[in-house]
């Protein structure tokens, strides 16, 4: 590992100045992808920024009205035990329970999964059927962009030089609503994701309202098969029509053959993982409150 | 002594080393602080197989916080010869050459040159100075690669050994064997059913959690001291010294707690290489081996290629067995393979047997014991078969191998005759045990058995024992403790002096303060060193007999010991009593003693493991398993059932997910804990243990060891229980999900 700079701002004016002025310059949060990459020689910079003391970025507030707020910051454990996120988005701490074991999730954060912008990223799937927004701020000002669209590439994101995730924006969840994301692993803990999918429902008299699938693993980006929940809308909730979309996800899936398997297993995955996910959405819908 | 009498051997005492180990305090192989220390970085092959043209350390040299470069030319350069320091014989430049390569790299990760600087760090970034010009070599990297026909040769000097003979033919054979015994074609010519596979396994690595760590000081006087996590402190001093050219007594090897080694730590590989360092720069050197590292420059253990075929008749009996084993050498020869071809039909008697074992160089690091060495590999072959020959026999599986397993006087194929062992009281407590006949309890799970064995090693073992005034004694002794040994070894010491373990302080010394004392590694060190402890306790009490005979003014002979007191008629005086009384009898007491066992005894252990396998994803999970092996005596109970845990817990990991995923150009791709994979506890349940007892004749309590024989069954139970869940029988370890997956579906077609 290279000699680098610190630097610990204390607002979001100071960081983006940091972030513009040094190009090279990485955001760090709990660091436990950037602090590995640095060391194993994948990144090089000159300066951490430690975006940990930034208020926005430390956010986690929930209304029934607005949703919720939270900070790119925020450490999964935090998430895991808010009694917020558990009630109105239970998949949300699940997936905060996923990343790494309970030592990683003191550190690591939703924000920080995202923007490492691996395949493989665990929040992505969910966060995009929940319908998350991301709020970026940068030297010009602040923008919003759907969670979606943040990702372009293994480890490119959306972000322009000088930018940084602040947050996400998760609507309050309508009515009839569940959601799910389950990702399949050779170990049960600790391990990088082979495939993974992500399920939101809602239900309406014993059919879909609306629908939103996304995979992870199986593209360049986490992938939003924005098809699959279209079709499913208005049809039946029930097994057929979940093995439908499952195709759907199947067919929609680019995976590339690695050590984590092969093209073929993971599309053979895809399909597997999608109906298991709607069928846990629909539980879970057909479970909450009106 | 009886059994039944022992107060001490057999109990659980809290380990010695306990505290140490669970507040943090116990020093580790990176743990020790020297002034003016300085850290090393390796510089390491980025391939597989090149010729080193030209190395420029120039640049490195000139780097600020640098203090010293070295490469093979600080090695100590004289003609090859066949060397010894314990592991058996090697060629001195095979030795030198996988510590710093010469004119050839052999793997990607073999050490090229290495820095010495005020910080790892400024090493790492000069170490990337170094210019190496490489020409690009062809690699081999599979043993059925590498024994084709025009595979791209390792060593140009190899001339393969066939038969005990050298042959003159130049190839990455560098050993063909073959043991016989009676006449197999007409042993299958008496079979009813002839079951014949062929079976794969690919490089893993023992997955220790420490890495290798050495500090080096080569003192202006000429002598060299070295603090390192290894499983043996003279093996290592007398390998060190080979390799730096210096007499064993100029070289003095501190032996650290050790975070795991399994086999792995056997050999040097980063200590010449601090050793060098601080030569030239004149203080004291540490390299500690970053995980990548580890797994791509340590030994890992041989991936293998193996066919087994066997033959029985209707009434169960098992009338033939022939094995063909190739296993990988990595760079340099020493597959092990012979090991693997003592332990493949081990646990049967059967009459015909012919086994043909190869030794085969490829481009991957030279590989190093792991727990039983060569051993699981052949016994996840000949256990699947023995499997599938009980299933198209329609017997119950345990009740087949009871049927033929080997007791005293069977002959095995490699030669030896069995004496007492416990191979068939294994299997009885198998069969017995509640697990064997438990509800499986839903669909898609299967219970598989398999048993394995290991013959266990013998080194010569030394140990001292003061004893103090107080009634408690230090002892001294030369195995490193990797599972709990010191206090197996004090325990035994303690039964003979009639005190509590806990009044046995057992230290492991360094190899300047203790007699020799071979490797911690072949299951011989609580039978070995508890031997020497046990002389040495006994040598304790005839000097204490000697003692109360002053006190009494009676002849020595006429004096008892027994239930911790010393005894002459009405009078008596404790352990305790006495040593209070030693300055006033002559001083000082101490007890030595040196053993070298001629023999020693062989292992049998056996695993049930349940699993259910997901249909839809080929994932398998491992509902229970049971480990039952036997202990001849276990000592400390409760180390013992580590012992087995942890093959099981390793077994399931290399039947499983472990795998060298190899790129094309023989570049490892998950060189890090995170990919490669080893179990955690969340995918293992509890291990249920069941200790055998056939005690063995040739050691004072009975004691066999118990380290490694718990590795060699648990990949084949894995896959016999796959098979009876799903169907299909893998030959092919890891048994992970693409590949579970793949058979399902090919058998769905």
């Amino acid at each position: 590992m290279k000699w680098f700079d610190y630097a610990v701002p204390q607002s979001l004016a100071e960081t983006t100045h940091l972030l513009s002025t040094h190009p090279r310059a990485r955001p760090l949060a709990g660091g436990t992808d950037l602090l590995v990459q640095l060391r194993s020689g994948a990144k090089v910079t000159g300066l951490v920024v430690d975006v940990k003391y930034v208020p926005e970025l430390n956010d986690l507030s929930y209304a029934p009205t607005r949703g919720l707020t939270l900070g790119a910051a925020v450490p999964c454990c935090r998430i895991r035990s808010d009694q917020a996120v558990r009630q109105a988005y239970p998949a949300l701490g699940e997936v905060a329970s996923l990343l790494g074991g309970t030592q990683i999730q003191n550190r690591a954060s939703i924000g920080g999964n995202l923007c490492n912008a691996a395949p493989s990223a665990d929040s992505a799937p969910l966060l995009i059927v929940l319908r998350a927004t991301c709020r970026l701020a940068g030297p010009v000002g602040t923008r919003e962009i759907p969670v979606e669209d943040f990702c372009t590439g293994p480890g490119q994101s959306a972000l322009q030089s000088g930018e940084l995730l602040v947050s996400f924006h998760l609507p309050p969840p309508p009515s009839h609503f569940g959601a799910c994301y389950l990702r399949f692993t050779p170990r049960n803990e600790m391990d990088i994701a082979v495939a993974g999918a992500g399920a939101g429902v809602e239900l309406e008299n014993g059919t879909f309202r609306s629908a939103r699938i996304a995979l992870s693993a199986v593209a360049p980006t986490p992938l939003f098969v924005r098809e699959a929940g279209n079709w499913l809308a208005g049809k039946p909730a029930n097994a057929e029509s979940i093995n439908t979309a499952a195709e759907i996800a199947k067919a929609a899936a680019k995976p590339i053959t690695d050590m984590r398997g092969t093209a073929e297993y993971r599309r053979h995955l895809c399909a597997v993982l999608t109906r298991r996910a709607l069928e846990a959405a629909v539980r879970r819908a057909k479970e909450a409150r009106a | 002594m009886k059994t039944d009498d022992y107060v001490v051997v057999g109990t659980r005492p809290i380990r010695h080393d306990g505290a140490d180990k669970v507040t943090g305090r116990a020093l580790f192989g990176a743990d020790l602080q020297l002034s003016g220390l300085l850290d090393g970085y390796v510089l390491r092959s980025p391939h597989a197989h090149a010729r080193i043209r030209r190395i420029d350390v120039s640049k490195a040299l000139a780097f600020p916080g640098v203090k010293a470069v070295v490469t093979a030319a600080d090695l100590p350069q004289c003609p090859d010869r066949l060397v010894d320091y314990g592991e058996g014989p090697m060629r001195l430049r095979h030795l030198r050459g996988n510590i710093l390569a010469g004119d050839k790299v052999l793997y990607k990760g073999h050490a090229v040159a290495a820095v010495a600087a005020t910080s790892r760090h400024v090493a790492e970034e000069a170490a990337g100075l170094i210019e190496v010009d490489y020409e690009i070599l062809p690699c081999t990297l599979t043993v059925v690669e590498a024994m084709r026909e025009g595979a791209p040769l390792l060593h140009d000097d190899l001339r393969t050994v066939e038969f005990g003979e050298e042959t003159g033919s130049v190839s990455n054979v560098a050993e063909h064997f073959r043991h016989v015994l009676g006449n197999a074609d007409q042993g299958f010519a008496e079979a009813d059913v002839i079951v014949e596979r062929e079976f794969h396994t690919v490089t893993v690595h023992q997955g220790y959690l420490e890495p290798q760590a050495a500090t080096a000081l080569w003192n202006n006087d000429g002598r060299v001291h070295i603090w390192c996590s290894i499983q043996g402190a003279f093996w290592a001093r007398d390998a060190i010294s080979l390799i730096l050219g210096l007499p064993p007594s100029r070289v003095k090897v501190t032996p650290m707690e050790v975070g795991g080694a399994f086999g792995g730590k056997i050999r040097v590989y980063v200590e010449p290489v601090a050793a060098l360092l601080s030569k030239k720069a004149g203080r004291p050197v540490r390299i500690v081996m970053p995980r990548r590292d580890v797994f791509e420059a340590t030994g890992p253990t041989p991936g293998s290629y193996t066919t087994v075929k066997m033959g029985a008749r209707t009434d169960g009996r098992i009338t033939a067995a022939q094995a063909y084993m190739a296993y990988e050498a990595g760079a340099y020869p020493g597959a092990m393979v012979g090991f693997g071809a003592i332990c493949v039909f081990a646990p049967y008697d059967i009459p015909n047997v012919v086994i043909d074992g190869f030794d085969v160089v490829v481009n991957k690091p030279s590989t190093a014991p792991y727990r039983a060495p060569g051993a699981t590999q052949a016994a996840f072959a000949a256990e699947s078969v023995v499997d599938e020959l009980a299933e198209r026999l329609g017997i119950d599986p345990i009740e087949f191998r009871l049927k033929n397993a080997a007791k005293e006087g069977t002959r095995r194929a490699d030669g030896p005759k069995y004496p007492r062992i416990g191979c068939l009281e294994v299997l009885e407590a198998m069969k017995t045990h509640p697990h064997y006949t438990a509800p499986l309890g839903g669909p898609n799970r299967g219970r598989g058995v398999a048993v394995g064995f290991w013959f266990n090693f013998t080194f010569p073992a030394s140990c001292t024992i003061s004893v103090n005034a107080d009634g408690t004694v230090g002892l001294i002794e030369g195995s490193t403790d990797l599972s709990g040994t010191r206090t197996s070894i004090a325990m035994q010491a303690a039964e003979v002096l009639g005190i509590c373990a806990g009044d046995v302080n057992p230290t492991v010394a360094d190899t300047d303060s203790i007699g020799y004392t071979g490797v911690t590694a072949g299951s011989h060190t609580t039978f070995d060193s508890g031997w020497a402890a046990y002389e040495a306790a006994r040598d304790v009490i005839r000097q204490m007999k000697e003692r109360a005979a002053l006190l009494w003014g009676l002849d020595p002979t006429s004096i008892e010991f027994a239930g911790g007191a010393f005894r002459a008629g009405e009078r008596a005086l404790t352990f305790k009593e006495l040593c209070a009384r030693m300055d006033e009898t002559g001083g000082p007491i101490i007890g030595r003693a040196t053993v070298k066992p001629a023999s020693t005894g062989g292992s049998f252990a056996g695993n049930i493991v349940d699993v259910e396998v997901d249909p839809e994803t080929g994932k398998v999970s491992i509902l229970r398993i049971t480990s039952v092996q036997d202990a001849g005596k276990a000592i400390h109970p409760g180390c013992v059932e580590g012992q087995m845990q942890g093959g099981a817990a390793q077994g399931v990991g290399w039947a499983l997910n472990e795998e060298y995923f190899m790129g094309p150009e023989g570049t490892m791709l998950n060189s890090s804990l995170l990919d490669y994979r080893t179990p955690t506890s969340a995918d293992l349940p509890m291990i249920e243990t069941l200790i055998v007892e056939v005690p063995n004749p040739d050691h004072p309590f009975g004691v066999r060891g118990v380290g490694e024989a718990p590795i060699v069954a648990p990949p084949a139970a894995v896959a016999n229980a796959i098979n009876r869940a799903v169907g299909v029988r893998l030959q092919r370890l890891p048994m992970n999900p693409p590949a579970v997956m793949e058979a399902i579906w090919k058998k769905k077609g």
